[in-house]
């Protein structure tokens, strides 16, 4: 087993003990990279020199005892639309490409006291803007498990380093889904934690009021620690919130007594593979033993999100992107006649279609004679979707639903057909209209061996709900932290199903 | 025939607020400083930059607001004004639109016709944008971000004045207004201050209004109202000719006293208005007003009243020192420093105002410290000056804030109070003029105020005028007991 295979939790144990530096750490990062990447394509840039130039910083901070976190010397793949000071940071789109920030985000700040090592930036959907990480101006991110199909996105680079075992941990974004999505597609754990309790500063924005920065790890509890030291209040954040409490670990129990969970219908319905169904609600019935109580009920106004998510993130993607012009940095079209033009032609060559054709929907319904048809109701509408959602946590701790409809697609399926894209949404863009707490477990294989994950959705700042729902769930389930088989189908794992009561993967 | 009309303006006006930082980020607000170097990844648009709102730009809004008997919104928030232009950064302006700061206010202003009420549609903040700079040699266009995210507030008033003067005399008291509240220095050429003129004009008796122009590019008060006149002439052109006014947006050229067309409602822009996502809702709590409202300081109408009371000088008086909230601060600093505020008082209306003319300054630019005032007006009562030598000094304190007891050192400007001196001076001009004395000594009294000026001058100016009068009164009425002609004078 190598050191990739080990959850961060238990590699900075050992780097602690002094049994793994820092510097072996990233060294075998790298390596795995070296070996993976050809086929899997999860980084948009490795940076092999900061890398051990850090992690040899790290080490020294480690033996003279100024540093002794849990991720202290642990190796982060970071998304690459969170900005990384003297790293490249793109988006994945010929608009940044090359474009270096002069600082860090907030959280990379966070995770680099605690000692993380950056070992480079992961690929993604544009500018955020996909559920496959097919629209990346860099090529597209294969499925570990299986390279014939997407790793999900936006966040597909992440959630595939992390399931290639190409790195410890990393950190991603999640406008509408793209942590919790790709998550469930990558058989990882991922976090979407409530909005403003991790610093959007440095964070390339495409949804303002919907972004959120989070962990995608290799089980609950990484994600808690990480959770732990990339959340913050920062002024710089003005919708950052300062919360009472930043201890996520102390969730970890193994028991879900008294715990209430609702199963919404809306989320079972039609559309939602049988497969993917019935892993999910397993989820349900094994905390159930553990003493949870679980029920079924209505969330209603489910048919509203989507329309509602797509107008308000397009609308605050069409302003927030309105910066890339070819004026300051970033890319500019080599030939124009006048400021216009430079503008139309820099744009226009710069991003790609799907991140244009969300610019225009966006720039459409804010524009004047329909901002009360289209921006204006869809505010209305997520007022009430997050009160339907308070009336739901008035009964209920965990919201259990599925992560996406189906496990990952194959390649070259998805981009022909927006609108279903769009409609794969359905179960995660509410928790960010709403604001909520979110978190993808991995819960079963798919008859094709591919992963299905399950969302446990907690009201707002009720992280360790979740926390302790998925830690739970974990422990009785075999699926954390599983490798694919990288390179070819998922062989025997193929037909692996959860039972209740087994062990975890882990000791 | 030709027919009666009537102008309708409303102003807009834009004021940079008097922070030390920017409205969403740290950078400083100091005007000049080399192109951005007063810039950070906020107010040049670097992605995943966020804003963050000052404080000190909210209360100062506020307390204009107040100021301009608004009602404080008690919850208002910023939205994005969406548009292209490399000056700003983000291609987006934080303003705000759908629930300004202040509202529904207004401010009395007298004209030669009597007061009137202007009222004040709303106060609202926004970002001020960058500057472009075009390289003709090069060819090419260059922007500085250093004013990029400096506070503005935007004045919005009623269309309610009919005439130039009633914007002026609006824009003046406005002005005065900010000034004591301190939220801004209002200079208009440093655009500090910037006016825009919406105006229509309207057959007289009719209710219905014109189309309305809007203009720009107004950088003195003296512009503004040439092109009121201007505007107003060109619409009522147009109208006699049986054609319509346009509702465009034009730019005045003050040299040429015309306008130009700048942008058309055809080609109007869509903002695209939408509230901004990255700054919570502002709450204005009654204790936050409260504590705003209790920091206001002195308005005008106060002082006017409080310097003829407290310090003796006449309605006219404070009328002209309160006209500018710098002539005010100096006048009481100077007054309550050597006790004089009448001698303060003449000061600033005479010299101090004559030189301003002189140079071509506004009273707000004052730049010299009321201590040397005082200095001055001590020295002067003290004889150890004279009168004419003080207007010397006070010109070197004007000009470059010298203190007066140094600077009369270093000029060798004492007053001579050595009679012996005085005496031989004096006696020289006797000798040096036979008619005066004659004069003198026929009765003519006033033939020694001659004598006076010449001994003055020969003194360089710097004796005691009242001493010298004594002494030559002195010395001649001697001349007269001795029988005339003796010409010499006594010498011990």
């Amino acid at each position: 087993m190598g050191l990739m295979d080990l959850t961060a939790a238990e590699l900075g144990k050992k780097i602690r003990a002094g049994e793994v530096s820092a510097v072996e750490a990233a060294e075998e990062a790298l390596a795995r990279a070296e070996v993976k990447e050809g086929q899997i394509h999860a980084y948009i840039s490795l940076n092999p020199d900061y890398a051990l130039k850090r992690a040899k910083q790290v080490q020294k901070q480690i033996a003279d005892g100024t540093l002794s976190g849990p991720l202290a010397g642990v190796p982060v793949a970071v998304k690459d639309n969170i900005c990384t000071r003297g790293i490249p940071t793109t988006c994945a789109s010929r608009m940044l490409e090359g474009f270096v920030p002069p600082y860090s985000a907030r959280a990379v700040e966070n995770l680099e006291k605690a000692g993380a090592v950056i070992i480079g930036k992961t690929n993604m959907d544009e500018f955020a803007m996909g559920s496959t990480t097919e629209t990346s101006a860099f090529g597209v991110t294969r499925n570990p498990w299986n390279l014939e199909h997407v790793p999900g996105g936006s966040s597909g680079g992440s959630c595939a380093a992390v399931a290639a075992r190409e790195v410890s941990f990393a950190l991603a974004s999640d406008t509408g889904g793209s942590i919790r999505q790709p998550s469930a597609f990558c058989g990882v754990t991922g976090l979407k934690p409530t909005y403003g309790t991790v610093s959007r500063y440095g964070l390339v924005a495409y949804g303002s009021s919907l972004d959120q920065i989070g962990p995608v790890a290799k089980d609950v509890t990484d994600c808690a620690a990480v959770l732990e030291a990339i959340a913050s209040w920062d002024p710089a954040d003005s919708t950052s919130v300062k919360r009472d409490s930043y201890d996520f670990t102390g969730a970890l129990k193994d028991d879900a007594k008294g715990l209430r969970i609702g199963i919404p219908r809306d989320y079972f319905g039609a559309g939602l593979n049988p497969e993917v169904k019935e892993a999910v609600l397993r989820v349900a019935w094994v905390l159930e033993e553990k003493g949870a109580a679980a029920e079924e009920f209505d969330l209603s106004l489910v048919q509203y999100a989507i329309p509602a998510y797509y107008v308000i993130a397009c609308a605050e993607a069409s302003s927030n992107l309105a910066r890339f012009d070819g004026v300051k940095y970033g890319y500019r079209a080599a030939e124009y006649a006048g400021l216009h033009s430079m503008y139309k032609k820099t744009r226009s060559e710069g991003f790609g279609p799907e991140v244009k054709r969300r610019i225009m929907l966006g720039s459409f319904v804010l524009s004047s004679g329909y901002y009360d048809a289209y921006y204006r109701k869809a505010l209305q509408a997520r007022t009430l979707i997050r009160q339907a959602f308070d009336s739901a946590f008035a009964r209920f701790d965990v919201i259990l639903a599925p992560a996406a409809p189906s496990a990952a697609p194959r390649l070259g399926e998805s981009l022909d057909d927006p609108v279903r894209m769009y409609l794969g949404d359905i179960y995660t863009i509410s928790a960010n209209l709403a604001g909520l707490p979110a978190i993808t477990v991995p819960c079963g294989m798919d008859s094709a061996g591919l992963p299905i994950g399950a969302q446990l959705i907690g009201d707002c700042f009720e992280e360790k709900k979740i926390l302790r729902a998925a830690y739970a769930f974990e422990q009785a389930a075999e699926y954390a932290g599983r490798s694919p088989a990288a390179g070819k189908p998922a062989g025997e794992k193929t037909a692996a199903a959860p039972e209740a009561g087994k062990g975890g993967a882990q000791g | 025939m030709s027919r009666e009309y009537e102008t309708v303006i409303g102003l807009e006006v834009h004021v940079e607020l008097a922070t030390k930082t920017k409205i969403f980020c740290g950078c400083s607000t100091q005007f000049g400083g080399a192109p951005n170097t007063h810039t950070c990844p906020v107010c040049t648009g670097m992605p995943g930059a966020l804003p963050v709102l000052n404080r000190q730009a909210v209360e100062y809004a506020v307390a204009v607001g107040l100021a301009a008997n608004c009602t404080i919104n008690r919850r208002c928030q910023f939205d994005r004004k969406n548009y292209f232009y490399p000056d700003n950064p983000q291609n987006y302006q934080i303003s705000q639109l759908y629930q300004p700061l202040c509202v529904n206010g207004g401010i009395e202003i007298e004209t030669g016709r009597g007061r009137k009420w202007i009222g004040i549609h709303e106060i609202h903040m926004e970002e001020d944008a960058g500057k472009l700079i075009h390289d003709e040699k090069e060819g090419c266009s260059l922007v500085d971000y250093n004013r990029s995210g400096v506070p503005l507030i935007e004045i919005v008033s009623e269309p309610d004045m009919r005439d130039a003067e009633e914007v002026i005399a609006y824009l003046e008291k406005l002005r005065l207004m900010i000034q004591y509240l301190g939220a801004s220095d209002c200079k208009l050429q440093e655009g500090s201050m910037r006016v825009d003129v919406n105006l229509s004009v309207r057959e007289a008796e009719t209710e219905v209004l014109g189309t309305r122009t809007e203009m720009k590019n107004l950088n003195s008060f003296k512009a503004i109202a040439r092109a009121i006149q201007g505007e107003r002439q060109r619409q009522i052109s147009l109208l006699e000719e049986g054609k319509p006014v346009i509702q465009e947006t034009r730019r005045w050229d003050d040299s040429k006293e015309c306008s130009y067309p700048m942008r058309s409602k055809e080609d109007a822009k869509d903002y695209r208005y939408f509230p901004e996502p990255d700054l919570p809702p502002i709450s204005i709590s009654p204790q936050w007003l409260a504590q705003i409202r209790a920091c206001q300081p002195e308005m005008r109408t106060e002082k006017l009243a409080r310097y003829q009371k407290e310090y003796g000088i006449p309605e006219y008086d404070a009328r002209i020192i309160t006209e500018s909230k710098r002539m005010a601060d100096i006048f009481e600093a100077a007054a309550d420093i050597c006790n004089k505020p009448k001698k303060v008082s003449n000061w600033l209306m005479g010299e101090a105002m004559r030189l301003l003319k002189e140079t071509g300054q506004d009273p707000q630019e004052l730049s010299f410290a009321p201590e040397n005032l005082a200095k001055l007006i001590d020295l002067i009562d003290a004889g150890v000056i004279n009168g004419t030598v003080g207007k010397k000094v006070f010109e070197a304190i004007f000009r470059e804030d010298a203190d007066p007891v140094r600077y009369i050192e270093e000029k060798g400007l004492a007053a001579v109070n050595d009679e012996d001196a005085l005496k031989a001076a004096a006696e020289q001009v006797i000798r040096e003029n036979p008619q005066s004395v004659e004069d003198f000594h026929r009765g003519k009294k006033k033939a020694v105020g001659f004598l006076v000026g010449q001994t003055m001058k020969a003194m360089g100016g710097k004796a005691n005028p009242q001493t010298v009068n004594r002494l030559l009164n002195e010395m001649l009425s001697g001349i007269s007991e001795k029988s005339a002609g003796s010409g010499r004078g006594e010498r011990s």
